[in-house]
């Protein structure tokens, strides 16, 4: 059994009067400190026909603004720093990491692009970026096999006006009818102070922090907080669709709707994520791929947001093997974690990695999952920058019988989508009664 | 009282860094033993390298390595596949392998407390593995599975392509993967006689960093490794390693992997330049900054920023420690496709003499080398990894000291030296997997000749 560490993550928190939230971490052990920029924004907050909005503006946050009016990335990486952002569902994120001697570059230029963005948007630079997200459709999604499955996935499982309707890309049309317009009135609703939090970890002192926090930040104007949003949605049947894509092999995703992050039971499912579809032990691993050789690989994930969830489990058919064999083999193992849950064993093994990737989240403290980017992700999603601890005990505290509870409450055989991915031309393959869907 | 925005912030001095101090061993089996401390978080990294990775693959047998690696966490003495597994989870274990062109690393990660079980579930597992015919079976189906579908993804076809076209069938020219015929031939006895023979202390490398003292992470590593037994003389040396052969293949100009109705192109753009140890390795590392290391490199801001052709190009080189390729790397909008391989090839051309880089980009490309560089030794994985490669790369202990002084010694004309020695415009292989009947006559207009078109599975 596995002694519970000590492990938590220490800040000092600082509201500003504009209502920019300043979170500080200090671990002076390497001379470098990372930057991290929250908007509580993301494509959650776009409307059907306007899609992939929120991505495209962090493109343009990196094209300049209003006193450093050319690219952002030339000084911070004349200046050793690393620095990139991304867009999802509910938040947008930047950051930078850089040596201890460049904070007051980065803050800096974070604080001019957070007050003086407006005026450095030109027409040239928006059609520009335009086509570099079109772009990098084509080059993750389009061109990818299985790149659009997920796609097919969430627009069943969630109605046309649900905010995870669609993905943070965005539809294609909808990219290439955006309008440079649109761009001012997104920047005033959402790229203020009050909606954004600053966090920053590494080589620098507290009070240091602070004051340079107030010095680049406290002058912008503060705007209105965004109201909170709600959104529900359910599938009452089991729905079940066939895409075709360059493929060679079918391929099955079966999805739920799940709690949203944070919410009862959003733990159990991470867990039952780990027990069906984590490693060589897991059950659908050593079912599906070990022992009986019907699936070359197999994933089971819970992907808590902030409006809502979903649990996906997906498997890749062997060559000869028919879906609806792999199906029924993937029914069977659920079926069998609803009854009796996972064992004792299941639980010590799941419970002790997660304390590990737990300890291992401390090791860095900048870039994507870092400690800065950490703080601020339980700063704008859970309202408490030191949720560190709080959330490990979310895993220690479940139990066989309440993984099992949940397995049994959200992953109803009888209620879900279900979407078989076929190569070109061999729908026949699919699941039997699956309704082509396409996908663009 | 708000910043001053009439200018940017000055750039305080880059603060004194320590590297860490890396205490070496040797231990009488041959096994290079290396420790790091590594304070701060109670993590331990273990990694082993293993001379001898995809280059070390027989002809015929292309994929070997790879199999071979994938086959030591199979079982153990007596656990099973499944067992193995299990235990890595019971200490919270992330258990990785790479395989390299010139080495096998595998990377075990786990918490301070648990380092020695740690170190003896790695031994077990590359010492004494189980290798049985089942679980061979099983593996080697799977990575044949695995290579069909690599066949629907672009950047995958074009590595593999890419490989073939310049080293041809030298023993760098296939990915660790392999092919399906050579996975097809292989045996399990091609298995253990692989192992038997990459798998010696004396041809490894162990790297232990962590939040342990030096003599802990050595007695750790020597009571699991210690007992590892030599390879007698009597083996020789094997054949000649792929470093030491000198790839003579005259790569063709252009080819072409089609790939009917693709959204994009995916481009690969480039030829073989030198070995990982070359005296002019530091200013090849800024010549390729300028060119197209790093966001604000000639072909990104060329091809994404100014054209919008691409999500994001850059350039490279794949390391080794024989003659290593260097290539420029883009997915394309299919209609840019030939206008993109045009301004590529421009500025490959170009950073020769045409447009030597600016002091301007020269300090940009320095400062971002070497004012970024401690933060690669942030994690104990980082700086294992990194201790690792002086040994496979024959760097010297001083090499991180070194680092930057050395960029920042390289001047203009040593970064076009080495560009008009190493980049060749005249000699650069140009690769597009691509929807061919598009692109046909844009790309005839560029005048690189016939296309040698490919299958995705060259």
């Amino acid at each position: 059994m596995l002694a519970v560490a000590p492990v938590d993550l220490p800040f000092t928190k600082r509201t500003l009067a504009n209502g920019l939230d300043v979170l500080v971490h200090e671990d002076h052990h390497v001379p470098i400190v990372a930057v991290n920029v929250w908007y509580h924004v993301g494509s959650k907050n776009e409307r059907p026909g306007r899609t992939g909005f929120a991505h495209l503006f962090e493109h343009l946050m990196f094209e300049g603004s209003e006193h450093h009016n050319t690219g952002y990335f030339a000084p911070l990486q004349r200046a050793g720093a690393l620095l990139n952002g991304s867009t999802n569902t509910d938040r947008t994120n930047y950051w930078e990491v850089v040596p201890t001697g460049a904070v007051d570059l980065a803050l800096w230029m974070e604080s001019d692009r957070m007050g003086y963005l407006r005026s450095a948007v030109t027409r040239e630079r928006f059609e520009t970026q335009r086509d570099v997200v079109l772009n990098e459709r084509r080059q993750n999604y389009e061109n990818r096999p299985y790149g659009l499955a997920l796609m097919a996935v969430l627009a069943a499982l969630f109605p046309p006006d649900h905010p995870y309707h669609w993905m943070t890309i965005g539809g294609a049309d909808d990219i290439r009818t955006m309008q440079l317009d649109d761009v001012q009135a997104f920047f005033r609703t959402y790229y203020h102070p009050s909606n954004a939090s600053l966090a920053l970890a590494g080589d620098i002192e507290t009070s240091r922090a602070l004051d340079l926090a107030e010095e680049y930040f406290g002058e912008l104007p503060a705007g209105q907080r965004p109201e909170p949003m709600r959104a529900d949605a359910a599938v009452p049947r089991e729905i079940r669709l066939v895409l075709e894509d360059r493929v060679e092999l079918p391929r099955v995703y079966m999805a739920w709707h799940s709690p949203a992050m944070f919410a009862s039971r959003d733990a159990e499912m991470d867990l039952l994520g780990d027990v069906l579809g984590h490693g060589k032990t897991s059950r659908l691993y050593r079912t599906l791929v070990y022992e009986r050789r019907l699936a070359l690989d197999v994933s089971a994930h819970q992907s808590s947001r902030e409006l809502s969830g979903f649990f996906l489990v997906v498997a890749t058919a062997s060559p000869g093997r028919s879906l609806t064999e792999l199906a029924a083999a993937m029914d069977a193992e659920l079926q069998r974690l609803i009854d009796r849950g996972p064992s004792e064993d299941d639980m010590e093994r799941a419970k002790a990695q997660i304390e590990a990737q737990f300890m291992y989240r401390l090791q860095t403290v900048g870039g994507f999952g870092g400690k800065s980017d950490q703080l601020n992700a339980y700063n704008v999603l859970r309202g408490i920058p030191g949720f560190f601890a709080a959330d490990l005990a979310r895993y220690q505290q479940a139990t066989r019988d309440s993984v099992r509870e949940a397995a049994e409450h959200l992953l109803r055989l009888d209620r879900r989508v279900v979407l078989s991915v076929v190569p070109r031309g061999q729908q026949a393959l699919a699941l039997p009664g699956s309704e082509p869907v396409s996908v663009s | 009282m708000g910043a001053d925005r009439s200018r940017l912030p000055d750039v305080g001095p880059d603060p004194p860094f320590t590297f860490p101090l890396v205490v070496r061993h040797t231990l009488p089996n041959g096994l290079r033993v290396q420790t790091v401390e590594h304070p701060d978080v109670p993590v331990v990294t273990f990694v082993m390298q293993i001379e001898g990775g995809a280059g070390a693959d027989p002809r015929g047998r292309e994929g070997l390595a790879a199999l071979t690696a994938d086959m030591v966490d199979e079982g153990t003495g007596g656990l099973s596949a499944i067992e193995v597994s299990e235990a890595l989870e019971r200490i919270g274990a992330v258990y990785d392998v790479d395989v390299g062109a010139d080495a096998t690393v595998f990377t075990l990660t786990t918490l301070s407390r648990f380092a020695a079980r740690g170190a003896a579930l790695l031994a077990d597992m590359l010492v004494r593995p189980t290798l049985s015919e089942a679980d061979f079976d099983r593996v080697r189906q799977l990575r044949l599975d695995r290579l069909r579908q690599l066949k629907d993804l672009p950047p995958a076809v074009a590595e593999r392509a890419f490989l073939r076209l310049v080293y041809g069938d030298h023993p760098y020219g296939h990915l660790p993967i392999g092919s399906d015929s050579a996975l097809r031939a292989a045996s399990l006895s091609d298995v253990a006689a692989f192992h038997g023979a990459t798998f010696r202390p004396d041809r490894a490398t162990l790297v232990a960093a962590g939040a342990l003292l030096h003599e802990e992470l050595f007695r750790i590593a020597e009571a699991e490794f210690g007992s590892w037994a030599a390879i007698a003389a009597a083996l020789g040396a094997g054949p000649p390693a792929a470093a030491d052969l000198v790839p003579e293949h005259a790569a063709p100009r252009l080819a072409i992997v089609p790939r009917e109705a693709a959204a994009q192109s995916e481009l690969r753009i480039g030829q073989l330049a030198t070995r990982r140890n070359t005296p002019d390795y530091h200013a090849l590392l800024v010549m390729n900054a300028v060119l197209g290391g790093q966001f604000v490199s000639r072909i990104n801001l060329k091809l994404r920023e100014e054209k919008g052709y691409t999500y994001g190009a850059r350039t490279g080189f794949d390391w080794r420690r024989g003659v290593t390729p260097f290539s420029q790397q883009a997915s394309v909008h299919t209609a840019a496709t030939a206008e993109a391989v045009r301004e590529a090839l421009q500025e490959l051309g170009a950073i020769r003499e045409v447009r030597p880089p600016s002091n301007g980009e020269m300090a940009l490309a320095k400062a971002s080398l070497t004012r970024g560089y401690p933060r690669n030794f942030e994690t104990a994985q980082q700086v294992a990894r990194s201790v690792a490669q002086l040994a496979l790369y024959d760097l010297p202990a001083t090499y991180f000291e070194e680092f930057v002084p050395r960029v920042s010694a390289v001047e203009t004309a040593d970064v076009t030296r080495v560009a008009a020695r190493y980049l060749d415009p005249a000699r650069v292989t140009t690769l597009v997997v691509g929807d061919h009947g598009t692109i046909a006559d844009s790309m005839d207009a560029l005048g690189l000749g016939e296309p040698q078109l490919l299958p995705a599975d060259v």
